[in-house]
């Protein structure tokens, strides 16, 4: 192994990358499993918005449809960065002006939670239209004969709607994820420690940009391909015992 | 469009008149006294923004269309490498790879002396040919694997038709398939322009001034934070709002 | 921060809601880049320098229970005024325009601000000399508002998110000439990475931009931590321990009443 790095002249980039001090591999994994946690948080609250906000514009009455009509444009328009540097400083102002004023005193917002929220918000957006579409796409014939044999609507929704919904509803989720992987980098920005600020920090304190700058697109493109074959999995598990699409021509 | 009478219902009469109050509260409430000292900066952030979006659109486009062909076509080691770059553009963060080119390369100069008495040296100083370089390739990675989707899509009996025409194979390409392809992604050129106006922004951290820059210097300035913040979010739709218009047009034009 | 903690803060906060925060724990903004000698993060992720020993002494002393929160710079007043922090210490100079936003506490250490440039370039801190150059500076700090004053007319300025880049930027030739405290500059030329670059020469002072010394940083009207945070400063002057972490990082005093 060691004279593979040898004669590679990879031996400075390999102690660098190292796991323990003096290496910086540690600090780039800590900022991968942040960047990973406020994805999923992220992900998992922009796909509840998502639902209720599919259902909103589906099913709600007028006012609803337009407001969700004015949210999911204002935010596909405007830049990410934008919006986590908005969300980011009224967000936070904003919870705790309502909760001093409630008389509750200040809340503790960690960068974790504001990241989740920011990202969250701007992922729901994508995710309404990612749903609303893909509940249209199920044959309303299912829904009505549910509808029909008085199926209660939270029941028809969990029972019908979302497992028919599944099969063409996740492409658009894995495409989703993968903007939440990469928009956490964004968080940089605001000085949060995620993978692209870790891997900023330590490329700036050892000069060493293209070594580090290339281990973390390394460890973000290793996210990217396990996430696709795990999407492809689930993609695969929902259109169990639908028939092949392969051929069916677009 | 929307129509003048789609927008005289009574419950949009309302929200039309909660969306003014609210105008007009910001208006009043917010500090805005700051606009005429950085009007100047600001229009010249905006004709950078501009000019890099159009540019890098049009840049990534032409090299997206090989790496479309050599993905859909191409013998295994023009399709491979295309394949990669696209994954490889795709699957990282666009500011990881802007810092890359810019903060990589740039620890690269002093250890190269002769390029700073290059001709280049003058270019390679500057911030915004990393930032249409980044932008570019980005475009390209993203369209590529449209193109490639569209190439292979356009009817093959017609391909055969112009074979059988005797038709040589660059003309077939240019008048029959290319046209098609184009026609087959027109749909989702606007979108993907919006996306690429939206990540413009990331060049201010390499030091190019463009809009985003121009509300971070007021900020930095006045410390004013919001007002900048929102002002910046209602050019970015109004900027996304002309290209989707443009977009449209553009595909009523094209006949279907 | 281990991920546990991450975890552990994070489910605490959506479970607390607010007001039961069991310690009064006062959140210190820094600047999350690396600014040798005084904040840095090493490979173990420990923030460490002078400024990170002086706010654990400050802390301290004025019996507070610090926990040290990095914020990106050109944010942290917004981070401070939108709660995020409670206070700054980030080799953040108390100036005039700074104050009509927030409140200073007593200055804990002063720095000249400096230029630097290659060695082989003749340059020299004024205007004149300047002229035509390429002038890298940080955003938000007094040495943007300065070079807008005086270099800005004749230099093309060119604005970083954070110092470290500028510096970066000044060896790999990008710039011609930064502008800095001297302190953390005295360490960039000594450093192998800064060896092309020596300083040369302070700047004329105009106290209205460049303000009297580094101070904390605390919202405005939060008179009982400005107090505190005074009163940890005298103390940690007066009993030694300031001369004391700064022996072990710099030959000279920088601290100047």
């Amino acid at each position: 192994m060691e004279f593979f790095f040898e004669t590679l002249g990879l031996t400075e980039s390999a102690k660098l990358l190292s796991l323990s001090p003096p290496g910086w591999g540690g600090n780039l994994l800590r900022g991968l499993a942040n960047s990973l946690q406020i994805a999923f948080g992220a992900f998992g609250f922009g796909l509840l918005i998502g639902l209720f906000g599919a259902y909103g514009k589906l099913y709600g009455g007028v006012v609803l449809r337009d407001l969700l009509a004015v949210y999911t444009t204002v935010i596909r328009a405007v830049p990410e960065l934008v919006l986590i540097l908005i969300l980011y400083y009224v967000g936070t102002d904003l919870i705790n002006k309502i909760s001093e004023a409630m008389g509750y005193g200040r809340v503790e917002i960690s960068g974790v939670v504001a990241g989740i929220w920011v990202l969250g918000v701007v992922q729901g957006a994508y995710a309404t239209e990612v749903l609303r579409g893909a509940i249209q796409a199920v044959p309303p014939g299912q829904i009505e004969a549910a509808r029909a044999y008085g199926m209660p609507p939270f029941m028809l929704m969990r029972r019908v709607t979302i497992p028919a919904m599944m099969s063409f509803a996740t492409p658009g989720l894995a495409n989703l994820w993968l903007i939440a992987t990469k928009d956490t980098a964004l968080l940089a920005i605001v000085g949060f420690s995620e993978l692209t600020l870790e891997t900023r920090q330590a490329a700036a304190s050892t000069r060493a940009y293209f070594t580090f700058f290339l281990a973390a697109g390394a460890l973000y493109l290793i996210v990217t391909l396990c996430s696709g074959a795990v999407f492809a999995r689930i993609e695969k598990w929902a259109r169990r015992g639908q028939p092949s699409l392969k051929g069916a021509g677009r | 469009m929307i129509s003048i009478r789609a927008l005289m219902q009574p419950h949009r009469i309302v929200m039309m008149a909660v969306l003014l109050a609210v105008v007009i509260w910001c208006a009043v409430a917010l500090r805005w006294d700051w606009i005429p000292e950085y009007a100047p900066l600001a229009l010249e952030g905006l004709w950078r923004t501009i000019w890099i979006l159009v540019v890098t659109c049009v840049l990534g486009f032409l090299l997206a269309i090989p790496l479309g062909l050599a993905q859909a076509i191409g013998p295994w080691y023009l399709s491979a490498p295309a394949g990669v770059f696209c994954t490889v553009i795709r699957g990282t963060p666009l500011l990881l790879q802007i810092w890359l080119l810019y903060y990589g390369l740039g620890s690269l100069f002093p250890q190269i002396p002769w390029i700073r008495g290059s001709e280049l040296w003058p270019y390679l100083r500057q911030a915004w040919p990393y930032a249409v370089l980044a932008l570019t390739l980005s475009y390209a990675g993203y369209e590529g694997e449209v193109m490639r989707g569209a190439f292979s899509s356009v009817n093959k009996g017609q391909l055969e038709a112009a074979n059988a025409f005797g038709m040589p194979r660059f003309t077939m390409f240019r008048r029959i398939w290319l046209p098609q392809a184009i026609r087959n992604v027109l749909p989702t050129l606007g979108g993907e322009t919006i996306l690429q106006l939206k990540a413009t922004p990331l060049v201010a951290t390499i030091t190019v001034v463009e809009l985003y820059a121009v509300s971070s210097r007021v900020r930095s300035d006045t410390f004013i934070v919001y007002e900048p913040l929102i002002l910046l979010a209602v050019f970015y739709m109004i900027i996304a709002g002309i290209i989707a218009l443009m977009f449209r047009r553009f595909e009523n034009r094209v006949p279907g | 921060m281990t991920l546990k903690k991450l975890m552990t803060t994070a489910i605490a906060t959506a479970i607390v809601s607010a007001g039961a925060v069991a310690a009064e724990e006062v959140k210190i903004g820094i600047a999350a880049e690396p600014y040798p000698p005084f904040a840095s993060l090493n490979a173990a992720g420990e923030w460490e320098g002078w400024e990170i020993e002086v706010i654990d002494a400050v802390c301290a002393a004025a019996e507070l229970d610090c926990v040290i929160t990095p914020v990106a710079w050109d944010g942290i007043i917004p981070s401070l005024t939108g709660q995020q922090v409670d206070a700054i210490m980030a080799s953040m100079s108390i100036t005039e325009e700074r104050q009509q936003t927030i409140d200073f506490s007593d200055p804990y250490y002063n720095t000249p601000a400096v230029i630097v440039a290659d060695k082989s370039m003749d340059i020299e801190p004024t205007p004149e000399s300047l002229a035509g150059k390429i002038v890298g500076i940080q955003a938000s700090t007094i040495h943007q508002a300065y070079a807008n004053e005086y270099f800005g007319d004749a230099a093309e300025i060119r604005v970083y998110q954070t110092q470290d880049e500028a510096n970066q930027d000044l060896v790999s030739g990008r710039i011609d000439a930064t502008q800095a405290d001297s302190i953390a500059m005295a360490d960039f030329v000594n450093s192998d990475i800064g060896a092309c670059c020596e300083i040369k020469g302070a700047v004329k002072n105009d106290e209205a931009i460049l303000g009297k010394g580094v101070g904390a940083g605390v919202r405005k009207g939060d008179d009982a931590l400005r107090e505190k945070l005074n009163k940890g400063i005298a103390k940690i002057l007066e009993d030694g321990t300031h001369e004391e972490i700064t022996g072990r990082y710099f030959d000279t005093s920088i601290y100047a009443e």
